[in-house]
């Protein structure tokens, strides 16, 4: 029992320090989110005119890009955009956003 | 945003540093590799700053040769009138200050792939691992009669790169009496901008509709049509500034007469007040001198998943200069968005990763038609490993119904938006 836990929980904490890694990592999501930040700044934080997305809570988000892919949100250009990208691809940028300081 | 310093740590085990890694934070590790990057344009500046936001360890020093940035989106509206050239430029300190980038004031003047070198114009030679080349357009003034020498191309201005022409053309306008012409030559596509011209020619007219209503806007284009835009441009023109905007299409230019303000056409010549000539373009001069021009004598051929060339390995080309992907426009918007592909792939090459295999661009060009009016065009473009290009995604993408004020404060908040994601 003893060794066991000796064993498990160093291998737990690296997992769960890779996860970390992995998260804070998604590096294909980082570059497609890149793009958006043209509008609404690096990160996703804006110098205004155009909502900052930075710290925006994930669901929150996606269902407003899913709405504006579906054209059930009104836009000027967003549901253009918004069209370009599977439903995964916004999943995981709106989760990118999510996760960057306010 | 996440400062730098703290994640130095992670990235410097990842890049293979780990002993570094554990003098701490505060002492900057020794970089594990250092990327030039030429060009400080939309471009250049972008993938210098993305380098280091995404990756401190991989030191960055940007070769650019004047001291500030001056935005050519928003530029045509310092002929309307309505902007000063002051608000459309932003220094290079930041770059360094807030991001460690070393920026050189200089000019690259060779390459030489093979031993990894730049050679800069005042002698120094800049060593690196990975090379990024962003330096814009080069006019072929030799392919323009006329305008070969200096003297001749400072009297008939192209104002196409944004700085001391736009504010010279701008005075060429202020001086032209009421009743005078301004003509606007176009060049064959792809130039830079595919609706600037026209945006041009929007903004001419809203100043001599103001101050100058007998004046007249003749904009004559090497093109069979309107490259962009045409049925919102021809709209604003009509309703906005009826009878001051003509249009001549297939207007080839033969030759120009600095001296008498001609125009020699294919079928026609043309003399005016204040005459403006977009010259043909190709990619910046150092992409021609470091061999990195494949395609018409003009553009460099990339791989579209790194922005690599096609031609000189270890070196990546982005924005204007670059042989463009399927409807994919010469656009500062552009130009960000391959720095970041590129940024993001160089940064995979330099430390072991993989490179993206599907990276999707994303491009919004606003064109003001009035001081306050504008018309976007937007596309979406993804990686086809089947074509290996870039292709625009079916569905995606779109005009304005109409121009309209709205998207002008859109236009205004992009533009200061993205000087930001680039330079500060």
């Amino acid at each position: 029992m003893n060794a066991m836990t000796g064993w498990t929980l160093p291998a737990l904490a690296l997992l769960a320090g890779a996860s970390v890694q992995a998260q804070e990592t998604d590096v294909q999501a980082r570059a497609w989110a890149a793009s958006c930040a043209a509008c609404h700044g690096t990160q996703g934080k804006s110098l205004g005119g155009f909502v900052s997305i930075a710290g925006t809570d994930k669901a929150q988000l996606l269902e407003k890009l899913l709405a504006y892919k579906k054209g059930s949100l009104p836009a000027t250009v967003m549901h253009q955009h918004a069209k370009g990208y599977t439903d995964a691809e916004l999943e995981r940028i709106a989760a990118f956003f999510s996760r960057q300081p306010r | 945003m996440t400062h730098p310093l703290n994640r130095r740590r992670l990235l410097a085990v990842a890049g293979g540093a780990a002993t570094l890694a554990l003098a701490g934070c505060a002492t900057p590790s020794r970089p594990v590799a250092r990327v030039v990057v030429i060009g400080g344009g939309f471009g250049g500046a972008t993938a210098a700053k993305y380098i280091r936001l995404w990756a401190p360890e991989i030191e960055v020093v940007l070769v650019e040769r004047e001291a500030a940035f001056v935005s050519c989106p928003l530029s045509n509206l310092v002929l309307g009138g309505t902007e000063r050239i002051e608000n459309l430029t932003t220094g290079y300190g930041t770059l360094d200050k807030k991001y460690g980038v070393k920026v050189v004031h200089d000019e690259a003047v060779a390459v030489d792939a093979g031993r990894r070198e730049v050679r800069l114009a005042r002698g120094d030679v800049l060593k690196y691992d990975r090379l990024i080349v962003s330096p814009g357009i080069h006019f072929q003034y030799d392919q323009v009669p006329g305008l070969e020498r200096a003297d001749a191309q400072a009297r008939v201005l192209h104002a196409w790169k944004a700085g001391p022409q736009t504010v010279a053309l701008r005075q060429q306008l202020e001086a032209l009496p009421d009743g005078g012409v301004y003509a606007l030559h176009i060049p064959k596509a792809p130039y830079r901008c595919p609706p600037g011209p026209y945006e041009r020619a929007a903004q001419v007219a809203f100043y001599f509709k103001q101050h100058k209503p007998r004046s007249k806007v003749l904009v004559l284009d090497a093109n069979p049509d309107i490259v962009s835009k045409k049925a919102r441009f021809l709209k604003a023109w009509n309703e906005l500034y009826p009878g001051l905007v003509e249009y001549r299409p297939n207007s080839e230019l033969v030759s120009v007469d600095a001296a008498t303000n001609t125009l020699e056409l294919q079928f026609e010549k043309v003399r005016a007040g204040v005459l403006n000539v977009v010259p043909p373009q190709q990619a910046g001069k150092i992409a021609q001198t470091a061999g990195l021009i494949t395609a018409n004598n003009k553009w460099c051929g990339v791989d579209w998943r790194t922005l690599e060339s096609v031609a000189v390995p270890g070196v990546h080309v982005l924005g204007d200069a670059t042989l463009s992907a399927p409807a994919m426009p010469k656009s500062g918007f552009m130009a960000n968005n391959h720095a970041k592909v590129a940024a993001d792939a160089v940064i995979a090459l330099l430390t072991g990763r993989a490179v993206n295999p599907e990276p999707i661009l994303a491009n919004t060009c606003y064109s003001f038609v009035s001081d306050t009016d504008v018309v976007h065009v937007a596309s979406v473009h993804k990686f086809d490993a089947a074509k290996k290009t870039l292709v625009a995604v079916d569905g995606a993408g779109g005009l304005s119904p109409q121009a309209n004020a709205i998207e002008g404060q859109y236009a205004r908040a992009w533009a200061r938006n993205i000087w930001a994601d680039a330079l500060l």
